[in-house]
């Protein structure tokens, strides 16, 4: 199953390299990292998207917690989360075709932010599967590159981020 | 540059201090006596201001040795150790000791020196990305970016190694800031580390539905390990075993947590642990794991492991809960917290049938050996436990010989059997003992090695006697690395593939490094040879001449299950 997991964490150098070899070392398999910074200036906000069995995203969200400059890590399966993706993605525009695309566009409620001879440049954000559906429907007219954030999240009715996953917290079950 | 032997607990705020001085500072206010390591060129202004300190810096002979050595004081007197090397291959050279500190939770600190900041990340003279190197085998680790938090880091290093689950911790420290001068502001010694939080005490309700199902279990079973001996809380398992009449068997890493002269002992279980504890472990209704991680050397087959059991876990790691194999009621916090509350609650039950059995089991498959015209390494240290009363401190290399010294040398207290476990490193045997030596300078201290692991860090020899320590070394020497030859003799046809070993006189290299040398061959000249090794002043090795091709038994083969043992020569 896909989990979304966030966490707050010290903005430090070093950091990323501490969650990224924790990845690497325990072999999980992370679908996106993104990391950026929050409202305080002194911690950034970590979200990843991972899919494995629940004994492996437990895993995954101790294994984190552990690490000394994480504050706070929260798993966002059972939330109601908004969750968004910005893509670029930069599709060729064979002749006579370039208003169906522009129509497509529309319907993904996306923007053209640069426009070729040969190509055309679309900005879109939304969850994951638009954005996928999107991809899907542009590629018979031939994808030239795509870049994408990776997904970041946050609960729908704002709660601070503790203390459903505090420090270390939650792990005796009753 | 005036280093301070002085320096007082107090803060030194309004002081100009270098870099290297407000860390000797901190190393004092954290209570160090004695560091280990090796200097170099980017470690000088660190070596400088302990030139007339009261620390004690022991110079060892390989950085791997440093690590080693403040890894068997931190084991022995459960304070930290403490290590300072210079960069680059003085500080890859702690890897191997960092790993092995780490794999068993011990609270090691060590700092290296760094090139100077601008320099670093531009191939510099003797430069490594010792953070990026040292990430997966440290608790933590951090680089220091300005000289007033060196002091703050420095204790933040302390608070992180001895907390929580205790672990390797390292600093790294650029030579330019160790001789910048600085005027830190008040308060720079105090650590800021808002995300971590080691949690100590365990949930009520948890405690009280596990002392529920111990007290209902009838074939319960304790499951003891290092966290034990790490939280102090051997007294609490002996009472908590004698209260409830619980059965305990311990880790490798466990070992000592228990008497094993108490009836109530099994011994070490798992891959070469006693018949009877792997039996009982596996015929268990609950299993009560306490401060111990499911090593897969102690599960075999995990699919098979305790199949019949219910398994409680108390561990101060959540990370450590359901693994390796499923938990059934977890108990997150402190052995020693969460043990001092479940006591009260828990209740004596005769359990007959189950003591019964377990007596069945210990009558049917005792460790035993057998005798012949060579000495076997077994009787050796047999009757090294009873010449020094089961209370010496012993470490030990890797392989048969450690699998020996578990079983058969009698384990008495906790912090007595120092031993590299989860990474399994030779060589840890010597630098460890000494290290202990250091840690506990009255006491007996035996490294029991093999003849391959000892000849990794023997050179830790010349420190042993630079420092005129008495730690003394029993090596049996098979001529072979005995367990890895097992391995090939078991599973590989006897195709002896790179194990054999063309070996230099050790009675003599001993002499020649100013210890005392002293040699056996014959199962007659056991007692003897062990007696003057004991009596002998300084450090001393005695080499054992020992049955090349002996085997180490019970062993549950790789992917069987712990009821699956081979019993070799017991069966
Ligand atoms: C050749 C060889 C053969 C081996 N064969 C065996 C064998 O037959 N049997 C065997 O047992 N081992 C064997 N080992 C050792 C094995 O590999 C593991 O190192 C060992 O089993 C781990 O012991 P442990 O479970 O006690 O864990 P440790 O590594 O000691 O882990 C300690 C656990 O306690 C927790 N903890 C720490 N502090 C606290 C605290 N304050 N309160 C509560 N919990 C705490 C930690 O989170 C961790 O989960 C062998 C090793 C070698 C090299
Ligand atoms: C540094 C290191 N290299 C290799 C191994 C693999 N290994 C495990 S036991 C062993 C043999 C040890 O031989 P020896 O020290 O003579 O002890 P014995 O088994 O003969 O008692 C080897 C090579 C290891 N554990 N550590």
């Amino acid at each position: 199953m896909k989990h979304l997991i966030s966490a707050l964490v010290e903005n430090e150098p070093g950091v990323l390299a501490h969650v990224a070899g924790m990845f690497a070392a325990r072999g999980y398999n992370i679908d996106s990292l993104v990391v950026g910074r929050t409202e305080d200036p002194a911690v950034s906000r970590l979200t990843l998207v991972a899919k494995g069995e629940d004994a492996i995203i437990q895993q995954i969200r101790k294994q984190l917690d552990k690490l000394v400059h994480v504050l706070k890590v929260r798993d966002h399966a059972d939330e109601d989360i908004v969750e968004r993706d910005l893509m670029l993605i930069s599709v060729q525009t064979p002749p006579g075709r370039r208003a169906e695309i522009v129509d497509l566009v529309e319907l993904f409620r996306g923007k053209v932010v640069d426009i070729g001879a040969r190509h055309m440049m679309i900005e879109l954000t939304g969850p994951e599967k638009k954005i996928e559906a999107f991809i899907n429907l542009c590629r018979p007219y031939g994808i030239s590159s795509l870049a994408r954030t990776g997904v970041i999240a946050m609960p729908r009715t704002p709660q601070p981020d503790g203390p459903t996953e505090e420090k270390s917290g939650t792990t005796n079950s009753d | 540059m005036n280093p301070d032997p002085t320096a007082s607990i107090e803060s030194s705020s309004s002081a100009t201090l270098t870099g290297a001085q407000l860390f000797h500072r901190a190393l004092l206010n954290q209570g160090v006596e004695v560091m280990f390591g090796y200097p170099g060129g980017a470690a000088l202004p660190l070596f400088d201001v302990l030139h007339d300190s009261p620390i004690r810096f022991v110079l060892v002979r390989h950085e791997q040795g440093a690590a080693h050595m403040a890894d068997g004081y931190a084991r022995a007197s459960g304070r930290p150790g403490v290590v300072l090397v210079t960069s680059g291959p003085g500080a890859t050279n702690l890897v191997t000791g960092l790993a092995t500190a780490h794999f068993d939770s011990v609270p090691v600190v060590a700092f290296t020196g760094q090139v100077k900041s601008h320099l670093i990340g531009n191939d510099a003279f003797q430069e490594a990305d010792v953070t990026g190197i040292t990430r997966p085998v440290t608790k933590h680790n951090a680089l220091c970016r300005d000289a007033s938090a060196v002091a703050r880091m420095v204790n933040e290093a302390f608070f992180v190694a001895t907390t929580g689950r205790p672990g390797p911790v390292l600093v790294d420290l650029p030579v330019d800031l160790m001789n910048q001068p600085v005027t830190p502001g008040p308060g720079h010694e105090r650590p800021r580390l808002r995300g971590y939080k080691p949690r100590r005490h365990a949930h009520q309700g948890q405690i009280a539905k596990a002392a529920a199902a111990i007290n209902a279990a009838e074939r319960p079973v304790l499951y003891v390990g290092g966290g034990v001996i790490i939280s102090g809380a051997s007294e609490l398992v002996r009472q908590l075993a004698e209260r409830g009449n619980i059965p305990v068997t311990t880790t490798l890493l466990g070992l000592g947590a228990v008497d094993e002269t108490s009836p109530l002992a099994l011994r070490m279980l798992g891959m070469h642990g006693t018949a009877y504890a792997n039996y009982a472990v596996q015929e268990s209704d609950c299993l009560v794991a306490i401060g111990a991680r499911f090593d897969d050397r102690v599960t075999g087959d995990v699919t098979k492991f305790a199949p019949k059991a219910a398994i409680i876990h108390i561990d101060i790691d959540p990370a450590s809960i359901s693994k390796s194999v499923n938990v059934d009621l977890p108990v997150v916090g402190d052995a020693r917290d969460a043990l001092e509350h479940m006591l009260p609650l828990i209740e004596r039950r005769p359990r007959q049938a189950w003591f019964a059995r377990i007596e069945q089991w210990k009558r049917q498959h005792p460790l035993k050996y057998g005798h012949g015209e060579a000495i076997k390494p077994q009787a050796v240290i047999e009757q090294l436990g009873r010449l020094t009363d089961h209370d010496a401190l012993i470490t030990t290399g890797v392989g048969q010989h450690q699998m020996w010294a578990a079983q058969f040398y009698g384990w008495r207290r906790p912090r007595q059997m120092i031993t590299s476990g989860g990474l399994g490193t030779m060589g840890f045997g010597l630098p460890a003992a000494i290290g202990a030596q250091f840690a506990c300078p009255g006491r007996l201290v035996v490294d029991i090695d093999g003849d391959s692991s000892f000849q990794m860090t023997m050179s830790e020899l010349a420190t042993a006697v630079a420092c005129d320590l008495p730690v003394k070394v029993v090596l049996l020497n098979n001529n072979f690395q005995g367990m890895v030859r097992q391995w090939q003799q078991l599973f590989y046809d006897r195709r002896y593939s790179a194990s054999r070993m063309v070996n230099p006189n050790f009675a003599a290299l001993a002499d020649a490094f100013g210890a005392t040398g002293l040699r056996i061959d014959r199962p007659d000249q056991v007692g003897d040879g062990l007696n003057e090794l004991l009596t002998t002043e300084g450090p001393a090795v005695l080499e054992v001449l020992v049955d090349a091709e002996e085997n180490v038994y019970p062993m549950v083969p790789s992917g069987h299950g712990l009821d699956e043992m081979d019993l070799g020569s017991l069966a």
